[in-house]
């Protein structure tokens, strides 16, 4: 009697272990730059992958993350960044904060989106373009930009959002587009024209075509994907890819020194690299690491890639303090109310 | 402090009764020192870091005023500076005449409805400040329903600034001012009619000055607010940056805390000086009311009547559909290409990564500080109030908390990130927790907390505490049988107030929340940086439901319950 209730105990026992091991997951607090409505569907299969983790998202935007990241050197308060601009990830790697890891499966990645330095420590996601969204309701006849310089026209003075490039990683790709397509002189000073277009800037890669397509405003210059995402919805948008071809950015992972959960993070670093993981990369962004993996959305405008201009994120991330200080003396000190 | 001064004579006689031995006094004076340690925890000790963190450059390391210096060079700060006086002065020149004229209406008219325009004025309070700020972007936006009236003027800017402060802040000033006009003698208005004076004559020489400390206290109230709020220019202020914009750019997106420190404490400038007006206001208004006043009740004028009336419907109205229309757009399917209803913008997962999680962590902030809160402020009061030892520490405990009324909640909120986030206090491990929001919201809304519980302990006579004494029943029990239970009223009111601005507040916390503990008012500031405005107005449309849901219980609440428990006090 007694040994057959032990032996039932027993088995119990043995049945809820595994709950039990689910019960205690690791945190791993995740520093992002993520859109806001990625973040549920990233946590979801980041967990299902890994089951002993727990992801605690910090979010903000790419120039907020960057800031805080850097200021918190010496008490690291972050386990992992994941989906933020590679070119802040290359600051974070100068700066030595980055633990050097090769996630498994990497080398299938595309060769762009591997860190291309020893010792390895970051790994691009997906990329993402700087693109025009332009409300043809609200235009008033205006004919629709298809190139940048077409954003002088005097018929947009005042009508024109775009991201701050020192808050919106968004905003940081198309100032660093502008000045390495078309040289620094000839980048500034088209840079000066738009600024007398410009409504305002905005603290976000998405608010600018969320603004246009809502006819708040008749331009905002924004990330390609929330274009696209705003004209399925029924707005009366048009995805432009200017002719001269647009800046991109790369949204990276690595693992941070120093974490006390380096296991969970490796995984977490590995799942990255993941085919699956790809394939959600691609509900949201047009172009991602994986080979193969593509689905384009509705309303994508085509020819993405081809649009993109050779863009070198080592020259993004080592000029980013000077060009935004720059900006910011050109632009902000005389941003006040303009009407 | 004046009124512990007028305790001193029922301090002898109570003294005398004290018999109850070193027991009850040593009680007495453990509990009033936990008060003060208290007090200086969640409140003098975050604003001295935020001082000491003024005079240090990014390390640390002690620069004296570098920093202020810094600040006066650079221009993009002090044309903040500028901006931010120019719009709380625009907003103060506003709403001051509108408030007064409205409360004139339902202090010294007999127009009809008074209670239920009363109500709709006071309907900003109900919702955290942005949510003024949206609503205008429905009526006055690009694609506004009114965008004509703007006249090709743009709303981002000082011109929506103005107008959704003035809307936010109209009650704060209602609520003063209708204080000070209920306050007059109406023996004078009485007199000036029997001498024959004329309407403008008694309206310059009586009403206007005897009101004239609520002016300027409600002046100072509205500048104030106004200078330190966040959430109304970070909506809708386009590139016009304020003072406060400018703090939160500093601290989060540079986490340049000592330039952020500075900014705090100029924005500490004006609320110190409102401060000392509001004291000194206070005392020469109460000293204006002699024992023989008698409350004025206005005669029937119809003309007058009727024109106050149509003024105040036109207020009254004008503030309700404003938010009404920003509830309305949060039912919008896509504004404006798309009118159909949905309640798809409710659905804050969607935009949002912690959804309805937010909703929830602001009613448990809002729970929690209301029964701490209460809790701890009452006690405190009952102890600085009735207690008859340790004159000096009491009077300590009740400057600091008198403290936080000068205190802006976005300095505190600074000072908070300084204290609680330093490598160096063992309190650290609090940041980013519900804990530490709790605390700040406690200190960020403790005077007028306090106020509210010295008033209604100052109505109980000391006699029964005096025959307590005698009775040799200590304090303790006083306090619990007689005292909590007759003020049951002030008690439920301070509730009723924490909850509601732990609710909708903004300015403090958006520096303490953490990873899972952001809050409803907070995923507001989010969601409108995302573009999404639809849920923004959303999220704000459930928090103002919640606060205005409290409110009508707690008024049932005391017409039912309290209205008879209390019938004693009416003679």
């Amino acid at each position: 009697m007694k040994t057959w209730i032990l032996a039932g105990a027993a088995a119990i026992l043995a049945l809820t272990a595994p709950g039990a091991a689910f019960a205690d997951k690791t945190k791993v607090t995740i520093y992002t730059a993520l859109e806001n409505d990625q973040l549920g569907p990233f946590k979801q299969s980041i967990e299902a992958a890994v089951p002993d983790a727990e992801v605690a998202w910090v979010r903000d935007s790419t120039g907020v993350i960057t800031a805080r990241f850097l200021a918190e050197k010496d008490n690291p308060r972050a386990d992992m960044v994941v989906g933020l601009a590679a070119s802040s990830l290359l600051m974070f790697e100068k700066a030595g904060m980055l633990e050097a890891y090769k996630p498994a499966g990497v080398d299938q990645l595309k060769e762009i989106f591997r860190d291309p330095k020893e010792p390895y420590a970051w790994t691009g996601m997906d990329a993402f373009l700087g693109a025009i969204c332009f409300n043809t309701a609200e235009a008033g006849g205006a004919a629709a930009p298809a190139s940048w310089k077409d954003l002088l026209k005097p018929e947009f003075k005042g009508k024109i959002v775009m991201p701050h490039p020192a808050s919106s990683g968004t905003g940081y790709l198309m100032v660093a587009g502008w000045l390495q397509s078309m040289g620094e002189e000839e980048g500034w000073r088209f840079m000066d024209g738009l600024h007398d277009n410009i409504a305002a800037y905005l603290h976000s890669g998405s608010a600018p075509c969320v603004q246009a397509a809502r006819g708040e405003r008749v331009i905002g210059l924004a990330l390609d994907m929330r274009g696209a995402a705003e004209k399925t919805k029924g707005a009366p948008i048009e995805v432009i890819l200017p002719k001269e071809g647009v800046g991109w950015e790369m949204e990276a992972s690595a693992i941070v020194k120093g974490t006390k959960n380096l296991d969970v993070t490796k995984k977490i670093a590995d799942w990255v690299a993941t085919k699956d993981a790809n394939a959600l990369f691609s509900k949201t962004y047009a172009i991602v690491a994986y080979p193969g993996v593509a689905n384009i959305p509705a309303n994508y405008p085509a020819g993405a890639e081809q649009a993109m201009i050779k863009n070198d994120l080592s020259w993004m991330a080592d000029n980013r303090e000077r060009v935004l200080a720059e900006w910011s003396k050109r632009y902000e000190s005389k941003a006040a109310p303009k009407k | 402090m004046s009124e512990l001064a007028t305790s001193a004579p029922a301090t002898a006689s109570a003294m005398r009764f004290r018999r109850a031995g070193l027991g009850e006094a040593q009680v007495a004076g453990a509990l009033i020192a936990v008060v003060c340690l208290v007090l200086i925890l969640i409140i003098a000790l975050p604003l001295w870091t935020l001082l000491s963190k003024s005079v240090q450059n990014v390390d640390g390391q002690f620069v004296g005023l570098a920093n202020f210096a810094a600040y006066a060079r650079s221009p993009t700060l002090v044309a903040s500076l500028v901006n931010s006086v120019m719009v709380a002065g625009l907003a103060t020149a506003i709403v001051i005449p509108l408030a007064f004229v409205y409360a004139y209406a339902l202090t010294r008219s007999r127009m009809p409805l008074k209670g239920l325009f009363a109500a709709a004025a006071l309907l900003p309070i109900f919702a955290p400040s942005l949510m003024a700020a949206l609503a205008l972007i429905y009526v006055f936006g690009n694609q506004g329903i009114l965008k004509s009236w703007m006249m090709g003027a743009s709303l981002y800017g000082p011109i929506g600034i103005v107008v959704a402060e003035a809307l936010y802040s109209f009650p704060h000033a209602l609520l003063i001012l209708t204080t000070a006009l209920s306050l007059s003698d109406g023996r004078l208005r009485e007199a000036a009619d029997a001498l024959g004076t004329t309407r403008r004559r008694i309206f310059w020489s009586i009403t206007l000055p005897g009101a004239r400390y609520g002016l300027v206290s409600a002046a100072f109230v509205v500048f104030t607010l106004v200078i330190t709020d966040f959430g109304v220019p970070k909506v809708i202020g386009g590139q016009f940056d304020v003072l406060a914009t400018d703090a939160y750019r500093q601290v989060v997106g540079q986490q340049n805390f000592p330039m952020g420190a500075v900014v705090g404490l100029v924005l500490l400038i004006p609320a110190v000086a409102a401060f000392f007006v509001d004291r000194r206001a206070q005392k020469r208004q109460t000293a204006l009311l002699s024992a023989r006043a008698t409350p004025y009740f206005p005669k029937r004028d119809r003309q007058r009547d009727w024109s106050l009336f149509a003024f105040v419907a036109l207020v009254g109205t004008a503030i309700v559909a404003t938010y009404g229309v920003a509830v309305w757009g949060s039912f919008v399917r896509y504004w404006p290409y798309n009118l159909s209803l949905t309640l798809n913008n409710y659905d804050f997962a969607s935009v949002e990564p912690t959804g309805w999680e937010g909703y929830v962590n602001s009613l448990k902030l809002a729970g929690l500080t209301a029964v701490i809160g209460t809790a701890f402020v009452f006690v405190g009061a009952y102890l600085i109030e009735k207690l008859t030892v340790f004159p000096r520490l009491r009077g300590f405990a009740h400057f600091l908390a008198m403290l936080p009324m000068a205190v802006p909640g976005l300095v505190l909120g600074l000072g908070y990130v300084f204290f609680f986030n330093a490598s160096w206090n063992p309190l650290n491990v609090l940041y980013g927790t519900l804990v530490v929001m709790v605390i700040n919201t406690v200190a960020h809304y403790y005077t007028v907390a306090h106020i509210t519980a010295l008033t209604s302990l100052k109505q109980i006579d000391r006699e029964f505490e005096a025959v307590s004494a005698s009775l040799k029943v200590p304090f303790w029990r006083t306090f619990s049988r007689v005292t909590a239970p007759i003020c049951m009223p002030a008690i439920l009111d301070i509730a009723v107030y924490l909850f509601v601005n732990a609710m909708t507040t903004v300015s403090a916390v958006i520096f303490l929340y953490g990873s899972s503990t952001k809050l409803a008012s907070i995923a507001i500031v989010h969601m409108d940086e995302a573009g999404a405005v639809a849920s923004a107005a959303a999220m704000g449309t459930v928090i103002m439901a919640t606060a205005i849901g409290v409110k009508l219980l707690h008024v049932a609440l005391n017409a039912l319950v309290f209205g008879r428990l209390q019938r004693w006090r009416v003679r």
